[in-house]
């Protein structure tokens, strides 16, 4: 099984990665406008809720449940989804999802050279990279909402899981609409904006015979899909094709149709700062004269089911995708996602990323975060994120300490002999007097400059007061001393 | 009443003027003061940096230590979400139910400095004359993790001559994050510089928190920039009778 999550594979560590987006001043610009406005959003609209805390809890219930009989619900979803006239089709990875995707859109498009489909926003198809195996084996494939459509256009690639060009500005998108689309007269005036995107994909959604969509949630009480969205588009595609395939994590299952009840409020409000989705599809089966006729789920595991075997893993999981985490984070909010190196950025990202994925490829992302506790603090299913990222990096360790490189690492040495010190009071005073003498090397004044290894990190760019001559304890010590004199 | 100070490692070295503050403010207001000399550090350090075996034998040490106390004051805001957010986790870890009671028996008598004042000795005015402006920062662990609320600005306010100003987008991380600061030094510092800003946009003169760990990385930020704005630890602020900065 070859597990991928985007471009994690050839993406560099978070620290390098993010040193080159704090370059970018128009990107951080654009992600903190962005951010500051979606979160304001966020906040008026939990706040008129009485019963968020409560639909929380809720929301994170039902998903722990469904996650701890996850076999039953995708099974019952199977027999459901196929009762009602759709196909269900089971893809343990990537390549499995892709292969199974390729076959169906060649069948349905038997004859024809050059085949088409549009596609509704899916982060899973972004995940295993469909759009690079369908490019390979010939097939177009054509982004219809409209951040995924600015991306795409600019061979660009996403930087938020619910807006995805949110680094991107409206003069930026100007210019590349004007390139594409050949109208040079296009301003980056909204209305104009949305009117050249309107009519560039109405032109293929009319023509185009094949869509391919994720999904929000699955129901396995009918076997019936949902999508939501502000635009419409996903609308479109779900509703115009005659042929629908729905590329679905395993993890998107819910129970019961009343579920969704909870989910369609807390997801609009978390993700955009919306009351209800201008949207919401839901689709079952295959009906005549109404919708497509053909209707395909691929259900995507993908590493998912792995993490179902640890209690704090498999939390992971219960990510309902909305991106409140991304616009919470401090740190996500200075890089932007592309530092991530991944399809799934920011806090959510830092721990999906690395548990889909080997954490050979993605070992930095649970060290991007201060474990501030924002991303917790807003998440509508209650993931405690800086619990998993802690319990990450202790997985980091291990591994590491499982090499002889990595015993010998600075690091390593570092916190081994912290850990011995703080054994001892004999030993940790010592520690503390040989700091005290060993920094007059790097004495100026009453401030340390140029530490040596790690702490370098710290005196390049901020000051430090140098260590007082004399500790707490020693003062302690001479209080106790005059008191009994 | 008999209060128990683990003064925290970094504290201890770094910032000895905090517990010393600690101890006059407590003494001051009647309580007794101890301070058990075998104490080191939490474990904090070690366990978020993914060092847990590590961890172990330091938070045994730190149970072991003031098992007996009365009250555990802590004067600072992290230490104390460690103990709170994960000791306990660790000790059913350990299969040692011994360990595991002591842990259970211990941890509703710890508190965070400004926790114990205002919230379990029911003191808001400790006596304390500071004339100068003053912006708080609520570190992360204390907003997020303890939710100490009010407590420190309850304290603030009852403190003579003091100038409470509001800090903007207070709550958002000063950037520090333990050894982030060090991993992720640039991102680290790019989070500080907007910190910084609202800091120096406030027009105090000194800025102070639960935490000498955030405040480092304020004050690194604001002397490399030659900012005239002192941090200042709650405590020092507390124990302040009048004297100039």
């Amino acid at each position: 099984m070859s597990v991928r999550v985007g471009k994690t594979d050839r993406a560099a560590a978070f620290p390098v990665a993010a040193k080159t987006a704090l370059k970018n001043d128009q990107l951080r610009a654009n992600v903190r406008r962005a951010t500051d406005t979606i979160r304001g959003k966020r906040a008026l609209r939990v706040e008129e809720m009485p019963d968020w805390q409560q639909l929380r809890d809720t929301a994170s219930a039902i998903k722990a449940h469904t996650l701890r009989h996850l076999d039953e619900y995708l099974v019952e979803f199977e027999k459901n989804c196929e009762l009602a006239g759709g196909k269900v089709h089971w893809a343990r990875d990537a390549d499995e999802a892709n292969a199974i995707a390729i076959g169906l859109i060649r069948q349905y498009s038997e004859g024809n050279s050059h085949v088409e489909v549009i596609k509704v926003k899916t982060m899973t198809s972004d995940e295993v990279q469909m759009n690079v195996a369908l490019e390979a084996a010939g097939i177009t494939p054509i982004e219809t909402d409209l951040a995924d459509m600015i991306v795409q256009m600019g061979h660009d690639e996403p930087s938020h899981i619910v807006v995805p060009a949110l680094h991107r500005n409206r003069f930026e998108v100007r210019d590349l609409f004007r390139e594409t689309m050949h109208r040079p007269e296009l301003t980056a005036e909204p209305e104009d904006l949305t009117g050249a995107a309107r009519a560039y994909l109405r032109e293929r959604f009319l023509k185009v015979k094949i869509g391919v969509s994720g999904a929000n949630f699955a129901i396995a009480e009918t076997g019936g899909v949902c999508v939501v969205e502000s635009e419409g588009n996903g609308r479109m595609c779900l509703t115009m094709p005659d042929v629908l395939i729905s590329l679905i994590g395993v993890e998107k299952v819910i129970p019961r149709f009343e579920d969704l009840e909870v989910f369609l409020q807390l997801l609009p409000r978390s993700a955009t700062g919306e009351r209800m989705n201008p949207y919401n599809s839901l689709w079952c089966g295959v009906h005549a004269g109404d919708g497509p006729k053909a209707f395909h789920v691929i259900l995507l595991d993908n590493g998912r089911t792995k993490l179902l075997h640890d209690e704090m893993e498999r939390e992971t999981l219960e990510c309902i995708r909305c991106g409140a985490c991304l616009n919470a984070c401090p740190v996500y909010r200075e890089t932007g996602g592309h530092a991530y190196g991944s399809i799934y950025s920011g806090p959510i990202g830092a721990i999906l990323s690395p548990q889909l994925q080997s954490l050979e490829h993605s070992r930095s992302l649970p060290y991007a975060s201060t474990l501030c506790g924002a991303c917790y603090e807003v998440c509508p299913v209650k993931i405690n994120i800086p619990e998993i990222l802690i319990h990450l990096r202790g997985r980091v360790v291990r591994e590491d300490q499982a090499t002889l490189g990595g015993k010998l690492a600075v690091e390593n040495l570092a916190m081994q002999g912290a850990a011995a010190a703080f054994q001892s009071q004999r030993r940790y005073e010592a520690a503390q007097r040989l700091a005290q003498a060993g920094q007059m090397l790097f004495r100026k004044g009453d401030q340390l400059e140029n530490l040596p290894g790690m702490a370098g990190g710290w005196t390049k760019y901020r000051d430090l007061k140098a260590i007082p001559k004399q500790s707490f304890r020693d003062w302690w010590k001479s209080r106790s001393k005059g008191a009994s004199a | 009443m008999r209060i128990s100070l683990f003064v925290a490692c970094y504290n201890d070295t770094l910032f000895p003027e905090t517990g010393v503050a600690v101890t006059r403010v407590l003494e001051r207001l009647g309580h007794t003061v101890e301070f058990p000399l075998a104490q080191t550090c939490c474990g904090q350090m070690h366990y978020n940096t993914g060092y847990h075996r590590e961890a172990v034998p330091l938070v045994r040490r730190f149970v072991e230590m003031f098992r007996d106390a009365e009250v555990v004051c802590v004067p600072s805001a992290s230490c104390v979400a460690m103990m709170r957010e994960h000791y306990l986790m660790m000790a059913e870890a350990e299969n040692d139910s011994a360990f595991l009671a002591d842990v259970k028996s211990l941890l509703p008598r710890v508190f965070e400095f400004s926790e114990l004042l205002a919230n379990r000795l029911q003191t808001e005015d400790v006596g304390a004359t500071f004339a100068h402006s003053v912006t708080y920062h609520p570190s992360c662990h204390s907003l997020r993790m303890l939710h100490v609320g009010d407590a420190p600005v309850r304290l603030l306010r009852q403190v003579r001559g003091l100038t409470l100003l509001e800090l903007p987008k207070k709550e958002q991380c000063c950037g520090f994050g333990g050894t982030f600061a060090v991993k992720n030094a640039d991102v680290s510092v790019a989070m500080l510089a907007e910190k910084q800003g609202c800091v120096v946009e406030t027009g105090a003169e000194v800025v102070t928190a639960l935490d000498n760990s955030c405040l480092m990385q304020i004050y690194g930020g604001l002397h490399r920039a030659g900012s005239a704005v002192r941090t200042m630890h709650i405590a020092e602020i507390l124990a302040s009778e009048g004297a100039a900065l």
